[in-house]
């Protein structure tokens, strides 16, 4: 592929991933999990160690050299979120520990915004984590869970969601890309209907923000959410980010910490943002290390990154349907590198065994998106998902692996 | 007994010095299973586990020993699961409360079964346990 810049530096871009360059049962590996989550680049993880070697207090509060200079480090993720994502304050970037927990604490603040009869509308592709809060804050508030269907072919019924999504809406919330299927959905249509009806807008990013540029501002969300591990940055570290004047009106979600201004034995004032909603001590290494992912996802850029994972989805897509009973979820254009799959008559678990048995790391199941499956008619699939240091030559090897474990298992 | 049916079986793996050849015997065990009929593939048999499905089925019989039949919807699930129904299978509550297990580890394919929640196998032992309590009240009851 022409526009595959990627291709040409490959062997210097794999090697700032120390994680791949390993054996594993005595073979190299071939880590194709990306959509779980992404290996980290080096510098994410000298920047881990630097921190506990040199820099390691508590931030916000300490009035001496390692608190200032921690808290400047850490201040300077939060700028540089503010400015990856296009967003008009930097004190709307909330840090939270992951997409789920970002939901969570979405669900549980706009807990007054919904009352009665009101609809929460997801989609029948979510991820659980983006379907259960809010099926959760339904039953609470007695409101009507709605859910956007989905067709066979892996898309949106937007004609339903055309028809269905009217002024009753309070809140819709609903994934970027598929984490099961890969697709990239159509959100603009979706957004337009969401805005119309004067709903809140909540979109889960946790599987876009390592694939293509976002720009929270012009897509016009409300509240947008991520983890850092899918962006070749830490675990136990998410974004929230929202509206200003949202979170401005919205409650506290923990209390405790640096979320409080005034304590006294007749009432508590709380603090502004973002700080409001970050009670407690964070986790400050992931934080001050995602700076570097950040920096990593920039310098290579993330077109260049969908350009040659895509390529490798294409390659790896026509590969395996040559193998007899391959069955492709959402063969479509508008995809990030995942392959979601099955073999007739074989279980998605054990091919996972076998993969593994030869080095080669996908995930296999529902991959928490239950009711997607339950619509496709089964209930898993093995998924393989490409990352920008995956290279032809183990697309190659995913194939050979692959076709060696289903001449065992038939 | 169960001791001397562990150590039948890790004889029977040190065999194999591929991977392949492992995996091998465990479908071909998992094909040869009798396994259960779709009729007694009840959901209340079901063992939890994340991926694939196990279905366990237990009974105490007149002598005093533990009747066990199961199956899987995966292949390789299924030859593990044989392996585990041929070490406890008609043997006492007593003695399979008292059995040390270590054949899974031994053959190396479980390497950490109490962590692994993908086959649904440390669930399954756990059922089994769980029956075989049960079992050894009943007959302390009777």
């Amino acid at each position: 592929m022409d526009n595959d810049t990627l291709q040409h530096n490959m062997k210097e871009l794999r090697n700032q991933f120390p994680a791949l360059n390993q054996t594993v049962y005595g073979r190299p590996l071939v880590y194709l999990d990306n959509a779980a989550t992404t290996q980290k680049p080096q510098r994410v993880i000298d920047s881990i160690t630097e921190y506990y070697t040199k820099w390691n207090a508590n931030i916000h509060r300490g009035a001496h050299y390692l608190a200032n200079a921690s808290t400047e480090k850490f201040e300077a993720t939060r700028s540089a979120l503010a400015e990856m994502l296009h967003a008009n304050f930097r004190e709307e970037i909330i840090f939270t520990q992951g997409s789920t927990d970002s939901v969570n604490m979405l669900s549980t603040i706009l807990e007054n915004e919904v009352n009665e009869g009101d609809e929460i509308w997801v989609t029948e592709m979510e991820h659980h984590a983006n379907f259960v809060p809010w099926q959760v804050l339904a039953e609470k508030k007695k409101a009507v869970f709605r859910y956007v269907p989905m067709a066979a072919s892996g898309e949106w019924d937007l004609e339903y969601a055309k028809k269905e999504l009217g002024s009753k809406a309070k809140i819709v919330a609903f994934n970027y890309v598929s984490n099961a299927l890969g697709t990239i959905n159509p959100i603009h249509e979706l957004i337009a209907l969401a805005k119309n009806a004067g709903a809140y807008v909540v979109v889960d990013g946790a599987q876009a923000v390592g694939h293509f540029d976002i720009n929270v501002q012009a897509l016009n969300f409300d509240f947008f959410l991520f983890s850092a591990h899918k962006m070749y940055g830490p675990t136990g570290l998410g974004v929230l980010w929202g509206k200003k004047e949202l979170l401005e009106k919205l409650p506290p979600y923990r209390y405790g910490g640096e979320m409080i201004k005034k304590v006294s034995v007749t009432g508590t004032t709380f603090n502004v943002l973002p700080f409001k909603y970050e009670s407690g001590t964070p986790n400050i290494e992931a934080v001050i290390a995602f700076n570097e992912s950040i920096s990593f996802c920039k310098e290579v850029g993330r077109e260049n990154m969908h350009a040659h994972e895509y390529s490798l989805l294409k390659t790896a897509t026509e590969r395996l349907k040559e193998i007899e009973g391959a069955i492709v979820y959402a063969d479509l254009q508008n995809k990030v590198g995942v392959l979601s799959f099955n073999i007739e008559g074989i279980h998605s678990a054990d091919i996972g065994t076998l993969l593994d048995q030869q080095g080669v790391a996908v995930r296999t199941g529902h991959h928490c998106t239950q009711p997607l499956w339950e619509k496709l008619g089964t209930t898993g699939s093995v998924r393989a998902s490409f990352a920008c240091y995956n290279t032809i030559e183990e697309v190659e090897l995913f194939i050979a692996a692959l076709n060696k474990s289903v001449n065992m298992l038939r | 007994m169960i001791e001397q049916k562990q150590q039948e079986i890790v004889e029977e793996f040190a065999f194999f010095e591929e991977w392949m050849h492992k995996y091998e015997h465990i479908i071909e065990l998992g094909k040869e299973m009798k396994g259960l009929t779709d009729d007694e593939k009840k959901d209340e048999l079901l063992v939890a586990g994340c991926q694939s499905k196990v279905w366990l089925k237990a009974s105490l019989q007149e002598n005093g020993t533990v009747n066990l039949e199961a199956d899987s919807d995966a292949i390789i699930t299924r030859g593990l699961v044989a392996l585990v129904v041929s070490v406890f299978n008609q043997e006492t509550p007593q003695d399979i409360l008292n059995a040390n297990i270590h054949f899974m580890n031994d053959i190396g394919l479980v390497s950490n079964l109490s962590q692994t929640r993908s086959n649904g196998l440390a669930a399954m032992v756990k059922q089994i346990l769980l029956y075989a309590t049960v079992f050894q009240a009943q007959q302390k009851s009777n």
